[in-house]
Order: structure tokens, then C-alpha cells, then sequence
């Protein structure tokens, strides 16, 4: 018989052909590479995932409070290069990534213009860290570096599903806090989304694009199979009297850890900034005073500071701003090395600001700190718990700046109003 | 030499070498001191009845060849050189062809008509030889013309149809056409030949008649011809060309069908059920046409929907359904003994087969209950052409209807199935076996919450399959393809496919041993095993699975290593060797690409050196080209050595170059410029000492005419790749490839947009320029960004020419709005200037910010970002 028509294919003739999938799997692989090897270039952090082997055992973690703490002697720099931070390995990996996240200083006062360029929301207890999708897998980082998960999710590229939309290498890395007694990453921060780095971008367009892609993607929903822990969006509010109120004592699904403030124009800057704000008082955080290592409040204000050359002690702002010092022979009988984080305790009484800036005056060497700890107090936190113990900076002072700035701004708008 | 061309064409065909090669000689010579004297010489040759039959084909031989090459450019080149002679002697030869019309001999008249139409397809377009459709329907019309002339004129005016596009002609002569030809159709003409020849030029001359269809009375009258010739009692020849034209017309025309579908049913009813095959298989075509025609206008309808374009929609096929498909289940019935033997057979089972396949997939669900009462009637009766009509049934509906339809009946079909994998009959069993391959393609979902295989009925499918693989060839290919989309289903099913592992290793055995079968009468077999090695390979959970296909890995490097020892005698030898080398390098690169992307990186590391002196060995096969599937399978392989790669480069550089220049397999240099990318990713700047070779050969591939154009977008974007690799060294091949890249941009902007095929190349070319300057912003942007400026420029104009070109997909889109971003990116403030007297990029942004394709869409956020920032800098 007649072979069939040219275009006809008989319904029982193989259709596969291996060698045509194996040269479009090659040109696809190819291809996403390209735009792989393409986005790192464009500074996109999408390395993040790829460094290297995880630690073998996961460090000791510490409370919340401690490990969001505004610190960090290697921050600061923020041109960082993703192509190289790909090839580091081992603990180059933990310091490389431990720059990455940007990290609230303490509020000592209240910035200006508060309810007009600022949100507020509260914050969830736990522990911060990134969480990044890609190629099918979820990893959460903690500040440190070392990894707390590795879960599929319902983040783009979170899981090993069929339904992938875009190219799977494409990444997702979302700024967190996970928060044990529910076992929830609360999202309080958008860094980048499906490949598209959001550092760039001022926080207000972050909170817009996390509040509309994040519901798209089904993050929220509860964990199954292939979600194992569920993501909610921490909501934020305008730093107003309502949004401040509402933050403030409002009620939320999680154990609240105080207020963070972001500055609507700020970009997302690794490393300590003051465009973002940490602030808590008895109302809204369990954990205002610092805990010494044993988990008491001593009676006096201890800070963690670490240990030059010079022999001063210095914070871990960049540049560190020394506190004070110790002396050789204290260094030499207490075995202390030049790195080492010490936890020293302040005598109120010797504590003074002299020409702007704060002297501790004589330190009392308590010891050196847990192993796990990676970073020296910051100089805002550490006036910050001064002042708490003395003179706090109180919700009404917030409520009074806002309410201030507030009535300034009607004056000036019904000025305009007239004038037109 | 009028009087010597006979006998040197008739010398050019005898048998004696000495004398056939001097004759060939003499011809070659004629022809290249007087072409225009030779080619008359040779029309009057085919027109002289005197002369020999021979003398006479062979002449129409060297005419034809002389006006017409499949190759493009040589065409071009005949076309030229027949515009060139002479007008007169064109003249001459040209009524002597028409003159051959008249002859006597079937033969002469066939050829000249043929050449006839060449001519006709060089001088219509030019608007030359205006008179021809008028002197062929004179002769057509003439009352008392004898047949074979009307006959050999109606062939012609086909031919020409064919062979010129419908806008060359004018609608009058479109006209005179068609009414000679359909004249020539009716009952009216006597000669059954001039009835065949007419129906066969309205075949061709269909495409022309659109303004004709367009007429109500034109249309009816047009289709009533084709209708009665459909009946003609004459020969069967003639209704097989009359349902061929319901077949074109039902894809032309679908617009006008609906009046004359109740009529085309009876017709093809009739036909299918009682007329010759050779009929009945084009009047089961017409409903394959429209199944067809019916689901593309289902997509139109869906993709023009916001366009407010109407799509005509007749639903034909879901109209006809409860008659048309007991029509088809008939047809299963009339298999021939031995088909199973050959899968490209075509007879009335297996084109109806094939449509019942088409209109499931245009109707869905509704087919089900029409089939399924034919299946349980049939699949279990005696005669085994009922129960494999059942089953080869049951197999072609399972495309189409949804899955939530065909579970049920899978899940319950399934023993039944699996019995008669033992079915005493071979075509059962090969029928059985590609229904189960369809099920699983089709049906088997492991990722939903109650796939059709399960825990429970798994191991009696394996158990079946395993046994059936040592089948008879042809069931064995059937079962190879089971495995093959049982597999698939666990791709990306994550632990799902754990439910594979405990067959993994049996599987492979099979597999293996099934490829070495002896037996193989059936050639796609070994293939077939080792493809469905793959796919079992791709779609295995790989934290169980590790060290089985580590063993695999080394089992088929031995099987290479074979396979370069083998002893290589004949040309034969050689394509079997080169064959069997592809498929196991291609197991290889799939072994690659999933161990090295998983905890089996190691595995991969540890035999990469035994891999990559295998692969060389496998290009030392050959002496002149090289291997595309050792290429494919290197490129994976670089991709997970990384940095490490470079200890092989100095070896396998002169592969690559020879892969790099092979213009002649296309598919090879495609390959093989992707390989540098995947090279250029592992090594970065190391890759630095072979650049200037690779360079070389790439600018010169890009100017070379012979390659096919396909290989070219491609070699853009690898230049993208050397530069990002590296970073500022790309410098000295700036002055070089920054012009390729200008020039092909401007090319593009001059190229025909009316032909979707070049639409398609040239928004590929896009995207590889695109790709070419984002990768060279990206290297040179923390070191030499200002060496780019001379470049921005054209970059940005080019971006401004797509964008105004409303031609492009969005994959290009997406391309030129990174590139754009890249712009700001790596220049900074210096995108002030570009960015002056223009603000295309603003509309170009912020219509991207509107699209619906997110990442379009994202990437349009990140570049308006780079370039606010620039500009404010």
C-alpha cells in the first residue's frame, strides 16, 4: 500500500525522538545558564545559594534578641560580588553571607518626619534569617551562615513540582523571621524575586511587590507535601498615630519582639543602617534588658565588645567606635586574644558622654562570650539599653513626634490650599 | 550539430563507460559555448516526433535541470541565465514546447508540460509570456481538438499552477482557468483521461480561486462538479483526485463548508465504506483535514479572543460525531496480516486509527462513550482482528478526552491489558503494548492524588513489562515505549518517583540486554532500548538510585570503548559504529546531566578523565567531521568539571575547531557553538588562550553564505558568553565583533517580515545581538565600561528599532529590555547622553510593566530601576 500522506503521521508510529529532547534539553540548559551566568553579573545575589557545602553541624543559636541586634564589623560594604562570593567555601561562606542582610540600628530618638516617610510594624520574635528559592529547593540561612532548613515551599522554584513558571534557576530570597511556636517564616523583608534584585528598590516599592507576588505564589498557605512551612507577610503599617497604635498593641499571631522602622526611600543596604530602627519597651517585647549568658538581667548594664590590638575595646559599627580598654595585664592574666568578643559590665556612675560621644569609663571584664556569638554590640544598641535602664525613650515620645509633625504638616498643606 | 544531438544524447545513455563519459563531454561542451543554441536544439529534439523516445526524455532531462535546482541559490543562478538569452530563440523554444503538446507520444507530452511550467515559474512573476494561459485554453476549448492534446494542455495548466504563486496571475485568467477545467471535468467530456487530467489541474489550481469561492454561484457550481466526479463510474483514479480536492478545499475553504457538509458526509460515508481503498483513504483524509483544521481554529479562537476577530467555527466534527465515528471503528476492522511488522503502514485501519485519534482531540470527552461500547464488544471475541480493532481503539482516543474521563476506564482496563500481553496473536500484542505506552503517556499522573499506577497494580506491570521486552521485535519497541512515558511520568515528581527504585536496576538489565538482541529484524529497536535508558535514567530518584547508575556509567563507557575497537571495514560498518557511538553518548550525557546535578557530582568527577578520553577516541573515529553527540555530551560534562575542564582543552581544541567549521551538518556547528558557551561558563578567563582560534572561526561562520542561517543567532550569543567570561580581555576582539553585531542589526531591519519563517529567524538574530552586547556591558563594567560607549549607541538604536517593529515576540522583548538596563548598569551617568532627545524607552517600559508575562515584566521593574538611578547619578 501507499505510504501516507507527506504531513500525516500514523497515529501508531513512535512519536518520541531521545535525541531531539536530548538536544533541546542541552539548548535549554544552555540557555538558562546564559541567564544565569547573565543575572549574577547583574548583581541579582542570586550566588547565595550556590556557596558551597553546608557546615557539617548547625552553631548554637541565640535568642532573637542578640542575633537581630545591629551589629557586624564586616558589614558595611556593600559592592559586593556575587561571581566571586560564588567559588567562597567553608567559613568565607558564613562571613560573606553574614554581610548580606541589612540590620536596623537601635532607635535612640526619634527621626523627623516619622509618620511621613517611615512604616512601622511589629515584630516577630525569633530568629532572622534569609530564606532562599531556586532549582526546586528552600534554604534558610540564620545571620551566621550556617543553614536552618532545607524544605520545599511554595516560593518560586521552592519545590520540585511540574508547575514551573520561568526558568528554575531563576532565585527568590526573602528576608525572615522564623518564629518557632508556629512554625512560620514571618516575611518581613523582599530582596529578590524570581531573579529581579530588589536592593535597588526604595522599601516602599519592597512591601508593595512583597504583599502582591508573595499571595500569588501560594506561600501562604499551610504547610503539605511540598510546603513544608508556611510564610506570612508581617503586616506593615503607616508610621501614623493609627499605624503606630496598631503595631504597637494590636493583636498578632506571634510572639511580638518590639517595633521595626523603615524609611519609605530607603534602598535595601547590607550591613547596619539607620533607615531602619528597632525600638521596645515592657508593652511589646518580652526581652527589653539584655540577658547575660546565663539568661538573667544583671544588675548591671553588660555590653559585648571586641578586643583590638591596641587593646580597646571597640563595637562593631563600621568604623568600630572604641568604648574603652583594657589593660595589657588584665589581657594577658585572662587570656584574652586579639578577636575575641569579651563581655564587659558598666558602672552607671563612670558612664558619661564626653564631647558627643559616649565614655564607659572603667570596665569590669566579665568574660568572654559564647562561641556561637559572631559580632561585638553595635553603639546604638548599647545606648540604647543604657537608656532603658535610666530614661527610655517611651511610646508617648513616639506618639508626641508623631502628633508634632502632624500638626506642622496641616498648617503647611491648608497654607498651599489658601495660596491656590 | 542539430543533426549530432541525438546521437550524443542517446551516447550519454549507453552502457559503455568510454562512450557515455565522451558524449557527456560533448554535451558539457555545447552547452558551455553556445547555452541558448543548446537548450533549442534540445526543445526541438523533445518536439520531433521522428526522433527516439530516448534522445527525446533525456533532452527533457537536461531542459528541466536547466531551469530548475532544489538547491536555492542554484536556482537563482539558472533563472538569471535563462532571462539572459535571447528573446527569440526563448521564442522558439517555447513554441516548441507548446508544439510537443500536440504529440502523439504520452511521454513527450508529459515532459513538455513539465517544462512547460518551469519556464512558466522564471517568466509569469516578470510578467513575461502573458500569452501562455491563452494559447494553453485555446487548445483546451477547441471543440474538435483530439484528447491527448486536451489532456496533455489541462496537465500543464496544473503544472503551472503549481509551480507560479496566485498573485502572478490575473483574476481573468484565474477564471478562464477554472471554467476550462471544470469543463473538462463534466460527464459532458468523453475521454476518461482529459476528465482525470482536469481534475487533477483544479487540484492545483485551487489555491487560485478564492474570489471564485467567495461567489455563492461560482462556489455551488464548482462544488457540484467535484461532487459528481466523486461518483464518476469511470476509475477509481479519478474519485481518488476528486476527494483530494474535498481535502484541499476543507482546509482552503473551511469558511464555505457548512452548505455542502451533509452532502460531503454521505460521500465520504459511502467511499470509506465501499469504494477502493486508495478512495477510501482519502475520503477518511477529508474528516483528518477538518479534525484538524477544527482544533487550530480552536486555539485561534482562544489566542484572538481580545481581538474581537471572529474565527468562523462550525464544529463540524462534534456535528458529525454519533455517524462518523462508527464510520472509523469499521475501518479498524480491515487490518492486513503482517502490519504489525511496519509502523508506517497505511491502510484503512491505520488511517482510521489515526483520524479517530484527530477527533478525539477535537471533541474530548464526548468520543468516549461512542467508543467504549465498540471496545467491550470487540476485545474479546475470537477472531483476533476484533479484539486488536478494540484495542488499537481504546489506544486512540486516550489523547483528547481529560484525564478524570479515561481514569476510570484505565484503572478497570488494566488487567485486561496485562493478560493480553500473552494474547496468542502478535498484533494484539503489539497493539496492547502501544495502548499501554499511550496510558502512561497520556492518562498516568503520579503527581495527582489517585494516579492509575499505584503501590498496588506497579508490580504486575513490571512484571509484564519485563517479560513482554523479549517479545518479538516489534512488541519489544512497543514495550521499550512503555517504559519510556511510565518513566516520564516521575519526572519532577520529587519522592514520587521512589516508586520506581525497586525496578531500576531490572530495568536497566533489560534494557541492556534487550539493546544487544541479535534478533533485530526490526532496526528501531536498540535505539528504542537504549532512548528508553534515558528517559529511566532522567526520571529516577536520585538519592537512591546513585550508585546503580554510577555502575551503568561505567558499563556503557565499556560499551564506547567497544564500540572504537570494533573492526571497521565498509561504509556500512562505519554508519552501524557511528550509530551505535551516538546512542551511547548519549546515555553519557544524560548520566551527566543527572548525576552532576545532584550528590552524584563526585561520580562524575571521579570518571571524567575515562569519559573524556573516551569521547576522543569517538571523534578519532572519523576523520572529518565530528561526532554531535560526543559534543552534546562534553558540553554537559564541562558544565560539572567546571574550572577543571581546562586540562582538556589543549586535546579536545582541535575537535571543537573541527566541530566549529563544519558547515555541511549545520546541526554539528549549532552544537558545537553552544559547547563554547558551556565552556566559556566553566573556565571564565582561562578559556582566554583558545579565543583567538574560536573567534576567528565564529566571525568567519557569521560571513559565510554556505551555513545554514539557523547557526547564527546562536553565535551572537556566544560572543555574549566570551565576553562575560572574559571581562575586560574581550577587548581585542571588540573592533571585531561590535560591527558583525551593527551590521546584522541593520540587516534586520531590512528583511522581509511578511514570512513567518524569516519573522521567526529574525527575532532569533534579535535575541542573539541582545544577548551578544549584554554579555559584553556585564564584562566590561567593573573595569573598561567607557571602551562600550562608541557601541551604546547603536545598541540603544537598535532597541528603538525593535521596539517600533511590532514584529517581535517577547522573548525579544525581554532580551532588548535587559540589554537596555545593562546599558545603565555598566554606564552609569554616561546613559544620560543616549538617553537625551528619546523617550521610546519610557513607552517601551512601561508597556513591558503592563504585560501579563511576569518576567517580562520584572525585568522591565529592574531596568527602569538601573536607568532612574543613572540618570538621577
Amino acid at each position: 500500500m501507499a505510504p501516507p500522506p507527506d504531513h500525516r503521521r500514523p497515529i501508531k508510529r513512535a512519536a518520541i525522538s531521545d535525541q531531539q529532547r536530548r538536544r533541546e534539553v542541552a539548548l535549554r540548559l544552555q540557555a538558562d545558564r546564559r541567564s544565569d551566568a547573565q543575572n549574577r553579573a547583574r548583581q541579582l545575589a542570586s550566588s547565595v545559594l550556590s556557596l558551597g557545602p553546608e557546615p557539617e553541624t548547625e552553631p548554637e543559636v541565640e535568642p532573637e534578641q542578640e542575633m537581630s541586634d545591629a551589629s557586624g564589623q564586616l558589614a558595611g560594604r556593600t559592592d559586593l560580588d556575587p561571581v566571586r562570593a560564588a567559588r567562597l567555601r567553608g567559613p568565607e561562606v558564613r562571613r560573606w553571607f553574614a554581610r548580606q542582610l541589612m540590620l536596623p540600628e537601635w532607635m535612640v530618638d526619634v527621626p523627623p518626619s516619622l509618620d511621613r516617610d517611615w512604616y512601622v510594624l511589629p515584630r516577630p520574635s525569633g530568629k532572622r534569617c534569609f530564606v532562599v528559592s531556586s532549582n526546586g529547593t528552600t534554604i534558610s540561612r540564620l545571620r551566621n551562615g550556617s543553614i536552618l532548613h532545607r524544605f520545599p515551599s511554595n516560593l518560586p522554584n521552592g519545590a520540585r513540582t511540574k508547575d514551573v513558571s520561568g526558568p528554575a534557576s531563576s532565585y527568590s530570597i526573602l528576608d525572615c523571621i522564623f518564629h518557632e511556636p508556629d512554625e512560620t517564616y514571618y516575611v518581613i523583608d523582599m530582596v529578590c524575586w524570581r531573579g529581579y534584585s530588589l536592593y535597588d528598590c526604595t522599601a516602599e516599592f519592597r512591601f508593595f511587590w512583597l504583599n502582591s507576588k508573595l499571595s500569588e505564589t501560594g506561600a501562604s498557605d499551610p504547610p503539605s507535601q511540598y510546603h513544608r512551612y508556611r510564610f506570612n507577610v508581617v503586616q506593615i503599617y503607616e508610621c501614623n498615630l493609627a499605624g503606630l497604635q496598631a503595631s504597637y498593641s494590636g493583636q498578632v499571631p506571634y510572639v511580638k519582639d518590639g517595633l521595626l522602622f523603615f524609611n519609605k526611600h530607603a534602598h535595601y543596604q547590607a550591613g547596619n543602617t539607620p533607615l531602619a530602627l528597632v525600638w521596645k519597651d515592657n508593652v511589646c517585647s518580652q526581652y527589653v534588658l539584655d540577658t547575660d549568658s546565663k539568661g538573667q538581667i544583671p544588675s548591671q548594664q553588660q555590653v559585648v565588645l571586641e578586643l583590638q590590638n591596641d587593646g580597646n575595646l571597640t563595637t562593631s559599627d563600621d568604623p568600630p567606635v572604641a568604648l574603652g580598654s583594657l589593660s595589657r595585664d588584665l589581657i594577658a592574666q585572662s587570656g584574652l586574644r586579639v578577636g575575641n568578643l569579651v563581655r564587659v559590665a558598666i558602672r552607671d556612675d563612670y558612664m558619661r558622654l564626653v564631647d558627643g560621644k559616649l565614655d564607659l569609663g572603667k570596665l569590669q571584664l566579665v568574660g568572654k562570650t559564647n562561641h556561637s556569638r559572631a559580632f561585638a554590640d553595635t553603639y546604638s544598641k548599647v545606648l540604647f539599653q543604657h537608656a532603658a535602664r535610666h530614661a527610655p525613650l517611651r511610646i508617648e515620645d513616639l506618639v508626641a513626634s508623631i502628633q508634632s509633625i502632624s500638626s506642622t504638616d496641616k498648617s503647611q498643606a491648608s497654607d498651599v490650599e489658601m495660596e491656590g | 550539430m542539430a543533426m549530432e544531438i541525438t546521437q550524443a544524447l542517446l551516447a550519454a545513455q549507453s552502457p559503455d563507460t568510454q562512450t557515455r563519459t565522451a558524449a557527456e563531454a560533448s554535451l558539457k561542451q555545447f552547452q558551455e559555448q553556445n547555452l541558448p543554441q543548446f537548450l533549442l536544439s534540445l526543445s526541438v529534439e523533445l518536439s520531433n516526433d521522428q526522433k527516439p523516445p530516448e534522445s527525446r526524455r533525456l533532452a527533457g532531462i537536461i531542459l528541466k535541470n536547466s531551469l530548475d535546482a532544489k538547491d536555492s541559490a542554484r536556482k537563482e543562478y539558472l533563472t538569471q541565465q535563462w532571462v539572459s538569452v535571447d528573446p527569440s530563440i526563448k521564442f522558439q523554444i517555447k513554441e516548441s514546447l507548446l508544439r510537443t503538446l500536440g504529440s502523439s507520444v504520452a511521454e513527450a507530452r508529459h515532459t513538455s508540460s513539465q517544462v512547460i511550467a518551469k519556464v512558466a515559474s522564471i517568466e509569469i512573476p516578470r510578467k513575461e509570456w502573458q500569452d501562455l494561459i491563452g494559447k494553453l485554453l485555446g487548445n483546451a476549448t477547441q471543440t474538435f481538438a483530439p484528447g491527448f492534446l486536451k489532456q496533455a494542455t489541462l496537465e500543464t495548466l496544473g503544472y503551472v499552477c503549481e509551480e507560479v504563486a496566485p498573485q502572478d496571475l490575473e483574476q481573468d485568467q484565474v477564471n478562464a482557468i477554472l471554467t476550462a477545467v471544470v469543463q473538462g471535468m463534466t460527464s459532458a467530456e468523453p475521454n476518461s483521461d482529459v476528465r482525470l487530467a482536469a481534475i487533477r489541474a483544479l487540484y492545483n489550481a485551487l489555491d487560485f480561486a478564492q474570489q471564485n469561492f467567495e461567489n455563492p454561484v461560482e462556489r455551488n457550481f464548482i462544488m457540484k462538479v467535484v461532487c459528481e466526479t466523486a461518483v464518476s463510474k469511470e476509475s477509481a483514479e479519478i474519485r481518488q483526485a476528486a476527494f483530494e480536492c474535498f481535502v484541499a478545499i476543507a482546509s482552503i475553504y473551511y469558511d464555505y463548508l457548512e452548505p455542502y457538509m451533509q452532502t460531503l458526509f454521505n460521500l465520504t460515508a459511502e467511499a470509506v465504506r465501499g469504494d477502493e481503498e486508495q478512495v477510501a483513504l482519502q475520503a477518511i483524509e477529508f474528516w483528518s483535514t477538518l479534525a484538524e483544521e477544527e482544533m487550530e481554529r480552536q486555539d485561534d479562537c482562544v489566542a484572538l479572543d481580545e481581538l474581537n476577530s471572529p474565527v468562523l467555527h462550525f464544529h463540524f466534527i462534534d456535528k458529525a460525531l454519533e455517524s462518523l465515528v462508527p464510520m472509523l471503528l469499521e475501518t479498524l476492522l480491515k487490518q492486513e496480516e503482517d502490519q504489525d511488522q511496519d509502523d508506517t503502514v497505511w491502510n484503512l485501519s491505520m488511517a482510521g486509527g489515526t483520524c479517530l485519534g484527530l477527533v478525539s482531540k477535537t471533541v474530548g470527552d464526548k468520543v468516549v462513550p461512542l467508543v467504549m461500547p465498540f471496545v467491550e464488544r470487540n476485545i474479546a471475541k475470537a477472531d483476533w482482528h476484533s479484539r486488536e480493532a478494540a484495542t488499537f481503539a481504546f489506544g486512540s482516543i486516550l489523547e483528547g478526552p481529560s484525564v478524570e474521563k479515561l481514569s476510570p476506564l484505565a484503572r478497570s482496563g488494566f488487567e485486561f491489558l496485562l493478560s493480553a500481553m500473552k494474547d496468542q496473536n502478535s498484533h494484539v500484542r503489539d497493539t496492547t503494548a502501544w495502548t499501554l505506552g499511550r496510558l502512561f503517556e497520556l492518562v498516568h499522573r503520579p503527581a495527582s492524588g489517585d494516579p492509575i499506577v499505584n503501590e498496588k497494580n506497579l508490580p504486575g506491570i513490571m512484571t509484564v513489562l519485563l517479560e513482554s521486552i523479549r517479545d518479538v521485535p516489534n512488541v519489544a519497541e512497543k514495550v521499550c515505549g512503555a517504559l519510556y512515558f511510565l518513566a516520564q511520568g516521575y519526572e519532577d515528581a520529587g519522592p514520587a518517583s521512589k516508586a520506581l527504585t525497586p525496578y531500576y536496576e531490572s530495568v536497566i538489565a533489560a534494557l541492556l540486554s534487550t539493546a544487544d538482541r541479535v534478533d533485530v529484524s526490526n532496526v528501531r529497536l536498540r535505539a528504542s532500548a537504549y532512548e528508553t535508558l534515558n528517559e529511566v535514567v532522567r526520571c529516577s530518584y536520585a538519592p537512591e538510585t546513585l550508585n546503580t547508575t554510577a555502575q551503568l556509567l561505567q558499563e556503557i563507557i565499556r560499551r564506547v570503548i567497544q564500540t572504537v575497537e570494533l573492526q571497521v571495514v565498509s561504509s556500512d560498518d562505519k554508519e552501524k559504529q557511528s550509530d551505535l557511538q551516538a546512542l551511547l553518548c548519549g546515555v553519557l550525557q544524560v548520566i551527566i546531566q543527572k548525576l552532576g546535578s545532584s550528590e552524584g557530582k563526585s561520580v562524575i568527577l571521579q570518571a571524567a578523565d575515562q569519559m573524556m578520553m573516551v569521547f576522543l577516541r569517538v571523534f578519532g573515529c572519523r576523520s572529518s567531521t565530528v561526532h554531535e553527540e560526543a559534543m552534546l555530551a562534553i558540553g554537559a560534562l564541562a558544565y560539572v568539571t567546571g574550572a577543571d575542564f581546562a586540562k582538556y582543552m589543549s586535546e579536545f581544541y582541535r575537535f571543537l575547531e573541527m566541530g566549529l567549521t563544519n558547515f555541511e551538518e549545520y546541526q554539528v556547528c549549532s552544537i558545537s557553538v553552544g559547547v563554547v558557551g558551556d565552556i566559556c561558563r566553566a573556565l571564565d578567563d582561562k578559556i582566554l588562550p583558545y579565543c583567538d582560534g574560536i573567534m576567528t572561526i565564529l566571525l568567519k561562520d557569521l560571513s559565510n553564505a554556505m551555513l545554514n542561517r539557523s547557526v547564527k543567532p546562536p553565535i551572537f550569543s556566544c560572543f555574549g558568553d566570551i565576553a562575560l567570561a572574559l571581562g575586560e580581555k574581550f577587548d581585542k576582539y571588540l573592533p571585531y565583533a561590535a560591527p558583525m553585531m551593527q551590521s546584522a542589526s541593520e540587516m534586520c531591519m531590512h528583511l522581509d517580515t511578511t514570512d513567518d519563517d524569516m519573522v521567526e529567524y529574525i527575532n532569533q538574530m534579535r535575541r542573539g545581538i541582545f544577548e551578544a552586547y549584554s554579555g559584553m556591558l556585564q564584562g566590561f563594567k567593573n573595569s573598561n565600561s567607557e571602551i562600550m560607549i562608541p557601541y551604546a549607541r547603536s545598541l540603544v538604536q537598535f532597541i528603538e528599532a525593535v521596539f517600533k517593529d511590532n514584529s517581535s515576540d517577547d522573548l525579544v522583548t525581554k532580551a532588548a529590555v535587559a540589554a537596555l538596563g545593562d546599558v545603565a548598569d555598566a554606564l552609569g551617568g554616561d546613559v544620560k547622553v543616549l538617553l537625551a532627545n528619546t523617550s521610546f524607552y519610557n513607552e517601551l517600559l512601561s508597556e513591558c510593566l503592563l504585560s501579563e508575562d511576569y518576567t517580562l515584566k520584572e525585568t522591565a521593574e529592574w531596568a527602569h530601576t538601573l536607568i532612574q538611578h543613572a540618570l538621577q547619578s
